[in-house]
């Protein structure tokens, strides 16, 4: 599919059309023989925030490992910033910012001694270092909390620690893998005002991984979907929802019916497409949900099928999850609660 | 190389404040050489009188013994910080920084040697000051604290790599529990070789914490036998370095693995 992109071109004088990551093809395989990448391909151009979008286990972390340079892929090719990270991987350091699913602060230290010695190593010095450390501090609201050791801290404001030391040495590319892992509602729209301030703001490239559907609408201008270590579809999160036609129908069923018997019944519903029937949910499309649903549950009804509950809504991106993979995302998200929150309990 | 000394001093402060800031370590780092000099020194102190011993006053033979024996006591736990650097995120948040790679490496070498000198000058000084006599003079003390350090270095890189290759903390524990006391008492740490029955003798030869102990005793002695300190010394340099070479080895086998 041909994607125009809607968000704007990035400010910065020159760099429009550039691309700030183009991975390519990427393949990563463990020792174990788990095959973490199977030809993962995308491109962010710069400026912009990108998601990718998955389930635990999708490849995404991986793929934030191969592009930050921590892992090497075992084929495929991956450029940040116009460097290829397994040619130029100590240039590749200098132009990015990451922050880990796991906090990589040190508890011992303090907030400021952390981000002090992130800056030392990327080259800041004196003054200019310190002016840097203490802005981005106060910025995310820990100026109070710096001279305090990172042990005491929360887990939000861990997270925002982490954003801090990211961002010290002006990266051109920012990873953001899982930013909002493991927060409370309260601290994940904090940090959401947050991401999208700073990409407003120094107007870097954001490339950020998350299995919240909301968080890749909310922020991201470009999103592509990750399932099973590829890349399944990607395009702006209305370019994604416009592709799917109409509403989402969604029915629970009262037992546990033959798919096939159930998909022939409404097959003589008109206006209604792309019916799937997992256990006892149906789900399905259609241009007017409201008006389709008496037909599908007369339809039903007369097939000897009691439907228990119904639901109509708008396209959302786990209805794009579903087309594409064929699976429900939450199904396929398998892991039972948010895994490591920063690593701060023994 | 001036980016290498830098990074080096950088994370070398970093992992010694960390330990200025755990008063229990400290605290524990200083009285356990005071408990085995008094303990070792109290309870062994008549075998001196034994034909053959050889040093008229165990506390002077005694001081090279518990200098050795804490450099490896200590060292052997380097391990586990580099397993909950990994365990928590830190270790990967420095690989995807600028950071010069050996500068990861040196840091615990040069930690592990400046703890090792502190704890080293400490024992020496409560032994003086508990009557012990330094024949070989500074010169004789330099080359035990050099021995000291260098079993430091052996028996970290060592327990780096133990911890990078296993990644549990349960093996660490496992191999430094069984391999302390034989280490330390297959040696001259607390008795002279002359005693030791001939077998003992012979895996004593083999034994890295011997050579340290021998080498330091002879240069602390009033007639140093130089030509044996230098082959002890030189054999523990040797070892030093093959074992922190294996440790980067490991190391960048970590980077492989994420």
């Amino acid at each position: 599919m041909t994607i125009q992109a809607t968000a704007p071109v990035p400010a910065a004088a020159g760099t429009g059309g550039t691309l700030a990551i183009e991975a390519h093809d990427l393949v990563k395989t463990y020792p174990k023989g788990v095959r973490a990448l199977d030809g993962l391909s995308f491109a962010v151009p710069a400026g912009t925030v990108f998601a990718l979008l998955g389930p635990n286990g999708a490849g995404k972390s991986t793929t934030v490992k191969i592009l930050t340079t921590l892992a090497q892929a075992g084929s495929g090719t991956a450029k940040v910033a116009g460097l290829d990270v397994r040619a130029k991987p100590a240039r590749v350091r200098h132009l990015i910012g990451v922050v880990a699913q796991l906090s990589g602060a040190d508890p011992v230290a303090t907030g400021r001694e952390n981000v002090m010695l992130s800056g030392r190593i990327q080259g800041l010095r004196g003054r200019e270092l310190a002016r840097r450390a203490d802005d981005l501090l106060g910025r995310f609201g820990l100026a109070d909390a710096a001279g305090r050791r990172v042990r005491t801290y929360s887990g939000g404001m861990r997270r925002r620690l982490d954003v801090v030391m990211g961002m010290v040495n002006r990266p051109q590319v920012l990873f953001l893998d899982e930013p909002t892992a493991g927060l409370d509602p309260e601290s994940r729209s904090a940090m959401w005002a947050e991401i999208g301030r700073l990409a407003a703001a120094e107007g870097l490239t954001i490339l950020l991984t998350t299995h919240y559907l909301e968080e890749a609408d909310h922020l991201a201008s470009r999103l592509a979907i990750v399932d099973r270590g590829r890349v399944v579809v990607a395009g702006t999160p209305d370019e994604l929802k416009g592709e799917l036609h109409g509403d989402a129908v969604h029915l629970e069923l009262a037992s546990d019916t033959a798919g096939d018997h159930v998909l022939a019944a409404l097959a003589r519903v008109p206006g209604v497409r792309e019916a799937r029937v997992e256990g006892t949910s149906l789900s399905a499309r259609a241009d007017e949900g409201a008006t389709a649903l008496p037909g599908v549950i007369a339809a039903l009804k007369g097939a000897g099928v009691t439907v228990r509950a119904a639901t109509v809504a708008r396209p959302s991106l786990d209805d794009v999850y579903l087309r594409y993979s064929g699976r429900r995302f939450t199904d396929a998200d398998q892991s039972p609660a948010a895994p490591a929150t920063s690593g701060g309990s023994k | 190389m001036t980016t290498i000394a830098a990074h080096t001093s950088w994370m070398t402060g970093r992992q010694l404040r960390a330990i200025a800031r755990q008063p229990a370590y400290l605290v524990i780092m200083l009285i356990q050489p005071v408990i085995w000099l008094f303990l070792f020194g109290s309870l062994f102190r008549k075998v001196v009188e034994l034909p053959g011993f050889g040093s008229p006053s165990y506390l002077d033979y005694l001081v090279p013994g518990v200098v050795i024996m804490s450099a490896l006591s200590a060292s052997m736990w380097s391990g586990m910080t580099v397993l909950e650097e990994i365990d928590r995120g830190i270790m990967d948040r420095f690989l995807v920084l600028p950071l010069h790679r050996s500068a990861i490496i040196n840091a615990s070498a040069v930690m592990q040697a400046l703890v090792c000198t502190v704890q080293s000058i400490i024992i020496v000084l409560l032994g003086w000051a508990g009557g012990a006599h330094y024949a070989g003079g500074i010169t004789g003390l330099l080359v035990l604290i050099v021995t000291a350090v260098l079993v430091a270095i052996v028996f970290s890189a060592f327990s780096n790599t133990v911890g990078i290759l296993a990644r549990q903390r349960e093996t660490i524990i496992g191999i430094n529990s069984f391999l302390l006391l034989p280490l330390t008492f297959l040696s001259t740490a607390f008795m002279a070789e002359a005693l030791m029955p001939h077998w003992m003798r012979i895996v004593a030869n083999c034994n890295p914490v011997n050579w340290a102990l021998e080498a330091g005793r002879s240069a602390m002695s009033a007639n140093p036998d130089w030509a044996r300190v230098g082959l002890q010394g030189g054999g523990l340099a040797l070892l030093a370095i093959a074992v922190t070479a294996l440790s980067v080895l490991m190391f960048r086998a970590y980077q492989k693995s994420v």
